[in-house]
């Protein structure tokens, strides 16, 4: 090892360009993948006792770590701050960023990176206190405001307010543990971030009861996994990984019947998916069996969802806008043909 | 006698009165409070107020400390506990999270089958450190002392025991360059060789030579990833590291900030003012971030490693400057009584100056060490898991959310006891040291 940094020291010109554009070849390489993940966020991604990362962001990382070498456990994560996060993206010490990262045009193509897809839609919400009354959003003027700095939650808030010409007092505050103590020590009448972050805060309280969500969205924020711009089959792999996972919901593909389905089915699509059928695994350089190594990591993203942040866990998340097109969401699969 | 006073005076008493107890007022506690607390209106009302402010903070965190609950698996299980035997508004811990992720808060992310490593890596340092530390521990120890990095590095990071060996040597190949160009050539030609032979081993043999030692006699236990690596482990070995390798970088750069020479003196206070002149969070995510565009991508240049670095440069600096005033406080007359002795520069730094600069620093220097161990958790904002990065990480699970001051006061604990420790050994070398007033 220390061999290799001295190297690197002296070879830091000649390289520093080469992004390395076939990131599969890296990853095969070193025998597993580099996933960059939150530090922790609820339902998210977040180690257990045994120092297990799960989560929602981390069955994406598991899902593509199975397509590419059949095993979910071939990760290694990387805990990454708001801050670090694209950074490690751009400079290659990460292959992929699943860490609930908002698709912005600015993102997208000023900082060069390529989102594959979206795993979550959320949106940015209030939360209340029950004794105080509000029923709309709408209401609220006047009212001093939790607000985490530097987010775009800070923006969205401002354009809001002034969009609806009433007035607020915004309490800063710096992070999600800070807003929770602030808000219940009632420094503030209103806590506002992604619904699915005032879901989770909420089902921490004591009296979850005592605090309601109020009904308006107020913005679009779309969550996905990102790669580096310049190797699109890696990022066709991190899409198609996703895909999979949402087309098993759409097509019926659990992970409880799919060693049945796999055996080959009257159905075309999940036979061309499982890899019975035709060469899709073959045509972005991996197995034949990718999406059901994929879709057993963790299930299809119904499973991991309902597993993870759904309505049986403390967080109680419904499916809302992420449910499949045919039950009224924004899931949407491109076909696998 | 007793004839002529009983005529001039009606009663004399003729044996003597027994010792009394002083007044109540006068003696022990009360009068201790009489002086102290309650001498006068003022301070009597200081007195009362003051009492009730302690009384508040006391009655909320006694409560909450005597009905602590240690046995739970989530946060909701400990409320209902505290529902089901104290009552539901009653304050209580939940020191549960402790019981429940101790490991991690102490390991991160290492196997817990080797928490042994680490454990006995402690042991070995702190032993090593005995004869540092203390003149009653016999000298022979400092060999152990010398060789117990390249142990305490094998036993944490693991692999084969070949590694540390092979790197190791390379202070015996510079050894053996001094002395084999010193026989022919001069002492400058002999240092620069010790310096590079060693530099070029490292470089090019010192790899091959583990590989080969190892595919003959493999002996070794499981590699260990610096990303494993968390918790308060990983803030004690980046403190220790940082603390242990600036003091003598600390050192030279005082001295190369006091010397003569040109090009020696202003790289001293270059650096010393660059480094110093920036926060420390800067030159963290300088190490996080900004190398990593510079180095070639895949390199594994790994991350604990360029923290442990910039920490050292950084208290390095601070280490100087203290040390420095060290230096300026010592008499005129202590250098020139060295010179006069015909003592060289080394000489005379060795055995006059820097003995009686270094004991008048000791105060700053324990000051900075303490200061540079604490500041190792702001590693938490370039995404290391240190035990506050990891209190953050514990309360993202489902289980844990919402739970914030047990897992502070743990990790408060576990440093106050570090910090604390330091700062008592510099108050015993001091009084050790102490030459006046005898």
């Amino acid at each position: 090892m220390k061999k290799t940094l001295f190297l690197g020291a002296l070879t830091v010109a000649g390289f520093a360009s080469a992004a390395s554009a076939a990131t599969l070849d890296d990853v095969k390489a070193r025998g597993n993948l580099n996933c960059g993940v939150t530090t922790g966020l609820t339902g998210f991604a977040a180690p257990d006792a045994n120092g297990v990362w799960e989560g929602f962001d981390v069955g994406v990382c598991r899902a593509v770590a199975a397509a590419v070498f059949g095993d979910p456990t071939a990760v290694e994560f990387t805990p990454t701050t708001g801050q670090t996060r694209f950074t490690a993206l751009a400079s290659g010490e990460i292959d992929m960023l699943a860490r609930n990262t908002t698709w912005t045009f600015s993102r997208d193509v000023d900082l060069k990176f390529e989102f594959t897809g979206i795993n979550y839609y959320d949106g940015q919400g209030f939360m209340v206190p029950r004794g105080l009354g509000v029923s709309s959003a709408k209401d609220l003027d006047g009212a001093t405001v939790c607000i985490q700095t530097g987010t775009t939650t800070e923006l969205n808030l401002a354009d809001f307010f002034r969009a609806n010409n009433i007035s607020y007092e915004p309490v800063p505050i710096e992070t999600n543990a800070e807003a929770q103590q602030q808000y219940l020590a009632g420094a503030c009448d209103v806590y506002t971030t992604d619904a699915s972050g005032l879901a989770a805060t909420r089902a921490t309280f004591e009296n979850p009861g005592d605090h309601v969500v109020l009904p308006e969205i107020i913005s679009k924020e779309p969550l996905g996994p990102l790669v580096r711009h310049g190797d699109h089959e890696w990022g066709d792999i991190v899409r198609w990984s996703l895909n999979a996972l949402i087309a098993a919901e759409e097509l019926g593909v659990t992970s409880a019947n799919i060693d049945e389905l796999a055996k080959g089915t009257n159905n075309p699509e999940i036979n061309r998916l499982l890899g019975t059928e035709g060469n899709l695994g073959e045509m972005l350089g991996l197995s034949a069996d990718w999406a059901l190594n994929a879709i057993k990591a963790g299930g299809n993203y119904g499973e991991l969802f309902e597993k993870n942040i759904g309505e049986n866990t403390p967080i109680g998340l419904a499916r809302g806008l992420n449910a499949q097109w045919k039950d009224g969401g924004l899931l949407y699969s491109p076909p696998f043909r | 006698m007793s004839g002529t006073h009983a005529h001039t005076v009606a009663y004399v008493r003729e044996t003597m009165l027994p010792e009394q107890d002083p007044p109540l007022t006068e003696a022990g506690a009360i009068k201790w409070m009489r002086e102290n607390l309650f001498s006068g209106w003022l301070n009597n009302i200081l007195t009362i107020l003051s009492i009730f402010v302690i009384y508040s903070v006391l009655s909320h965190i006694v409560p909450w400390f005597y009905n602590s609950i240690w046995n739970a698996g989530s946060l909701s299980e400990c409320r209902e506990i505290r529902d089901a035997t104290i009552g539901s508004d009653a304050s209580s811990a939940c020191f549960a999270v402790i019981s429940d992720r101790w490991q991690q808060l102490l390991f991160g992310f290492y196997a817990s089958e080797a928490y042994w490593r680490p454990v006995l890596a402690l042991v070995l340092f702190l032993v090593a450190m005995g004869p540092i530390l203390f003149e009653s521990v016999p000298r022979k120890l400092l060999w152990y002392t010398a060789a117990s990095p390249f142990i305490l590095f094998w036993l944490l990071w693991g692999g084969s025991i070949w590694g540390p060996i092979a790197v190791a040597a390379g202070f015996a190949v510079g050894w053996g360059a001094f002395v084999g160009v010193s026989l022919f050539a001069g002492t400058l030609l002999a240092v620069i060789a010790a310096i590079l032979v060693p530099i070029l081993y490292w470089m090019f043999l010192a790899g091959p030579i583990a590989g080969g030692l190892h595919s003959i006699i493999p002996i070794g236990i499981t590699f260990i990833e610096s990303d494993d690596f968390g918790g308060f482990m990983l803030s004690f070995i980046i403190g220790i590291s940082g603390i242990i390798l600036s003091l003598p970088l600390g050192i030279l750069l005082a001295l190369g900030r006091q010397s003569d020479m040109f090009i020696i003196n202003k790289v001293s206070v270059a650096f010393i003012e660059v480094i110093r002149g920036v926060p420390l969070i800067v030159w963290l995510f300088t190490a996080s971030l900004l190398l990593n565009y510079f180095l070639p991508p895949g390199t594994n240049f790994d991350l604990m490693l360029r923290v442990i670095i910039m920490v050292t440069l950084f208290s390095a600096a601070y280490i100087a400057e203290v040390v420095r005033g060290g230096l300026a406080a010592l008499p005129k007359g202590q250098y020139e009584a060295a010179d006069a002795l015909g003592l060289d520069y080394w000489k005379s730094m060795r055995l006059i100056v820097l003995p009686q600069a270094l004991k008048i620093s000791i105060p700053g220097i324990v000051n900075t060490f303490i200061g540079l161990f604490k500041d190792t958790t702001l590693v938490v904002f370039i995404g290391l898991l240190d035990p506050i990065g990891l209190s953050g990480a514990i309360r993202a699970s489902t289980d844990w959310n919402g739970i914030y001051w047990e897992l502070f006061v743990f990790i408060g604990l576990l440093f106050f006891v570090c910090c604390f420790s330091m700062g008592q050994y510099s108050i015993f070398l001091e009084r050790k040291l102490r030459r006046e007033h005898r």
